[in-house]
């Protein structure tokens, strides 16, 4: 379906925090265009001032973040071809900013809680000598974690942080991605296990695999992170075996 | 936030960008003692080097034993048609092996060689398999690397803060000034170093594969501050880009496909690129399509290759020239490009080496790679040009500004090798931060000058009050097409005197626009100060290309077509600004040092030798 020169209705969130509304744009479209092409020709054509954070616009920096007809996305890999299949006829497509976080204004929210989280998290410690040796299904596992582009959307579509608010005591989505990614590394020495129950919450999570649904980087976020930062917190504090085991072998590790 | 006031900050040293030049600077500068600050426009771990695809370049010799400094060296100066600056390529390929190790200490997590150790692959230019890297999002490896670094060694961030002025003291730099994005409110800094990390300026051309931020800020910051530019008339077209669908034209499509094997077709179905074969690269590249696939056989089992590298791999000027020619003498694809395939990778292999690709064709242009071909084309993509700079310290011709990263310049001279860039980042990065550190710790720390502040306040602030005129969007809008029409990959002294008046045009535009009245996160307001940046460093380029009679590497000239070493190969221009005035000449280039040149003849008659075992050697 070619949608070149057809006339699309927006809805778009504009104003600031509480006195945000929405406001109805229409625009004419070009041929393969993606939601932030549209909202970059609102702003061009009609409303300069109009707030939208984007860098690369090819899927790779994770700035451009919003929800689109309610489904949180990145607007620069959001084909207009797909949205307007998904909207009913005669119905504006609906773009709003990313509800967990404080709003700044129109499409923009403030989202340096997950760099405040991420500065509390003991960086990899490996050995000193340089030129290191893992293998390339150790090297995959890790990889695996680091191409997450911190589009947060896994942090704004968890329900322990949109729906309850927990901020102050779990890491959310993306910081245990982080974390397992330390925490697997072939050659990292620092334990950070304590910390992983205790500061950052992992237990919060219910596994309703939320984050991993709409992860644009395809992220096993709920399977690959964070089950096996729970299973870990599990063999360090719950497994009577290892209990004896560390009795027996006088071997010291914190809790 | 009303009003003009301004906050206050004192640091030893800021670094303004936070891509992977930047933080490397900041990484470094903050090891050796200096207080200091990153001021970035964007969230932290976003800049454009997320968006670096192929990899990283350094002689580790992993894959290939062969490979060495004097090779890389050699490549480098090869590729930049013997206008880069001797010194930085020496201490670029000597360096670059141990930044590379030195970011897997800090975390980075490179494809291995079946030993276990940092693999490499090969890429346009280089003679042996050299690039380290993470599949084909190596970038966003090496950013997300420092980044994590970055945060635990006491480095100050402001995020979402653009610098608009270099504050000044007779000659030396003393500070900057910002406006914050989020609030619209402003902070003066003084600082006595200022290490200009801020990328490049190709957002200047319609069709790029460059992120927003690509405005040109620090070039247009050090032109203001009185810093000479070079090089400012090599821009790297490279030679894939996206063509198809309009909206994704201009991004990238990495090189390090044609590394694993990608072929180039044009409508006729012809391997073209056996027919561009420059003088200077003949006998080194294959002259069959047999002996191109045997290489690629070769390579991905990883053996060490027998026959000589497909054509596909020349350096990206000569392939996008060639590109360009194809399409004009009507053997294009149907969107105006050339055909890139991959197919014969297989599903498996190009999912595993090529994911990002393999999304970006299926998601955006709904493309399967592993079946169908790329439409593909050239793309603006790198500035070779940029802040002169003194290959050891990295600073520019104004004391205590420091430049590193794609603003710097020397290291590239007329092209660039793909996987040079990020070695760059990683080299000069931290040598502009040990620097500036180093000339910080004899100063006191410099006054911040209220008035220069207050007149960069006021003109930060004029464009909200002009009450009417033209949305900077469109003004943004139509001078990049100007610039891709005029200053694109070939150019003529009609199109480019053009050009210039044109931008003078443009400038007064964009003197006379209207953003709107809000501060907070206004973007008509935040492009419509970059549109400033924008028409003076597109001047320059121009102005550059104008005077350059002769056809070099990212430089081509439709009215004069071929090199003129007997001028041209022995000169460099330099442009800065004198009383608001854009200046140009010429300046002779220091004759290489001896055992370097020594060095080039020693690899130079290896690769003769090895490509007449291999059956070459014409």
């Amino acid at each position: 379906m070619s949608l070149k020169g057809r006339k699309q209705a927006f809805r778009v969130t504009r104003g600031i925090g509480e006195g945000a509304d929405m406001q109805d744009y229409e625009i004419e479209l070009d041929e393969g265009m993606v939601v932030l092409d549209c909202v970059h020709r609102i702003q061009y054509e009609q409303e300069p001032e109009l707030a939208v954070r984007w860098n690369c616009k090819a899927g790779k920096c994770g700035s451009c973040s919003a929800e689109i007809n309610g489904r949180p996305r990145l607007m620069c890999m959001t084909r207009m071809s797909d949205v307007v299949k998904e909207t009913p006829k005669g119905v504006p497509i609906e773009i709003r900013p990313m509800k967990a976080f404080p709003h700044i204004k129109d499409l923009v929210t403030d989202v340096s809680w997950n760099y405040e989280v991420a500065q509390r998290i003991a960086p990899i410690k490996g050995p000193e000598e340089a030129n290191w040796k893992f293998n390339q299904t150790e090297a995959h596992r890790v990889q695996h974690f680091r191409e997450c582009i911190e589009c947060f959307l896994c942090v704004n579509t968890c329900h322990v942080l949109r729906d309850h608010q927990e901020f102050d005591a779990f890491a959310g989505p993306r910081n245990l991605v982080r974390l397992a990614q330390y925490e697997m590394h072939p050659l990292d020495e620092e334990d950070r296990i304590p910390e992983i129950r205790k500061e950052f919450g992992v237990e919060y999570c219910n596994i309703t695999r939320c984050c991993t649904e709409v992860c644009p980087a395809g992220i096993q976020i709920t399977d690959d992170a964070i089950i096996q930062l729970k299973e870990r917190v599990v063999d360090r504090y719950y497994d009577p075996l290892q209990r004896i085991w560390r009795v027996i072998s006088g071997k010291k590790v914190r809790m | 936030m009303a009003g003009s006031g301004y906050d206050e900050h004192e640091y030893d040293v800021i670094v303004i960008g936070a891509g992977g030049a930047g933080l490397r600077a900041a990484i470094e500068s903050a090891r050796q003692g200096a207080k200091t600050a990153i001021i970035t426009k964007s969230l932290l771990g976003k800049a454009h080097t997320v968006m670096a695809e192929g990899g990283c370049a350094a002689a580790l010799a992993n894959a290939d034993d062969r490979d060495g400094w004097k090779v890389h060296f050699h490549d480098t100066m090869k590729g930049s048609k013997y206008l880069a600056d001797w010194r930085m390529a020496e201490l670029h390929a000597k360096e670059a092996p141990d930044r590379v190790r030195e970011l897997e200490q800090w975390g980075a997590v490179f494809d291995r060689t079946p030993s276990h150790v940092i693999n490499q692959r090969n890429f346009g230019g280089h003679t042996f398999p050299r690039l380290a890297h993470v599949g084909d999002s190596t970038g966003l490896e090496i950013i997300r690397t420092l980044q994590e670094r970055g945060i635990h060694e006491g480095i100050d961030m402001f995020t979402e803060y653009t610098v608009r002025h270099l504050l000044k003291e007779g000659d030396r730099v003393t500070g900057c000034v910002a406006y914050g994005r989020v609030k619209g409110d402003f902070k003066a800094f003084s600082a006595k170093s200022i290490v200009l990390a801020t990328g490049g300026i190709t957002r200047c051309w319609t069709v790029c594969s460059g992120s927003w931020e690509y405005t040109g800020d620090g070039h247009a910051l050090a032109l203001w501050a009185g810093a000479e530019l070079r090089d400012m008339e090599f821009v790297q077209f490279h030679p894939t880009g996206m063509v198809w669908p309009p909206s994704v034209r201009g991004i990238l499509v990495t090189e390090g496909v044609r590394g694993e094997g990608g072929r180039l077709f044009n409508n006729q179905m012809e391997r073209f690129m056996f027919e561009y074969v420059p003088e200077m690269f003949r006998g080194d590249h294959a002259e069959t399509e047999a002996e191109a696939d045997t290489w690629v056989e070769e390579v991905v089992s990883g053996k060490i290759a027998t026959v000589r590298r497909p054509p596909e791999l020349l350096t990206r000027d000569v392939v996008a020239k060639a590109i360009n020619e194809e399409v004009k003498a009507g053997r294009g694809s149907p969107h105006g490009g050339a055909f890139l395939d991959i197919s014969h990778r297989g599903k498996e292999a190009i999912q595993k080496k090529l994911p990002s690709m393999y999304h970006q064709f299926m998601e955006l242009a709904g493309v399967d790679i592993s079946e169908e071909m790329m439409e593909v084309g050239p793309t603006a993509h790198y500035v070779m040009g940029g802040v002169r700079v003194d290959p050891l310290t990295q600073e520019s011709t104004v004391p205590g500004l420091y430049a590193c990263g794609e603003i710097a310049s020397g290291l590239h001279g007329a092209n660039r090798l793909g996987g040079n860039s990020l070695s760059d980042l990683i080299v000069f990065g931290k040598r502009a931060g040990e620097h500036a550190a180093q000339r910080a710790r004899n100063l006191a720390p410099p006054r911040i000058d209220e008035d220069q502040v207050k007149a960069s306040i006021a003109t930060m602030l004029e464009p909200l009050q002009r009450g009417e005129g033209e949305n900077p969007g469109l003004i943004y809008d139509e001078m990049r097409d100007m610039m891709q029409a005029k200053v694109g990959i070939i150019r003529t002294k009609e199109e480019l005197e053009e050009a210039l008046e044109d931008l003078k045009a443009f400038r007064a535009r964009a003197d006379a626009c209207f953003p709107g009245t809000d501060r907070r996160y206004n973007s008509g307001w935040h492009q419509a100060l970059d549109l400033i940046n924008m028409a003076d460093i597109s001047t320059v380029a121009a102005l550059a290309a104008l005077t350059r009679e002769e056809s070099r590497g990212g430089h081509t000239r439709d009215d004069f077509p071929v090199p003129d070493e007997s001028h041209w190969g022995q000169h460099l221009n330099i442009v800065w600004m004198e009383d608001g005035d854009i200046k140009i000449r010429q300046e002779r280039i220091e004759p290489i040092r001896h055992d370097l040149q020594v060095s080039l003849d020693e690899v130079k008659a290896m690769i003769k030798e090895r490509a007449e075992e291999q059956g070459g050697g014409k």
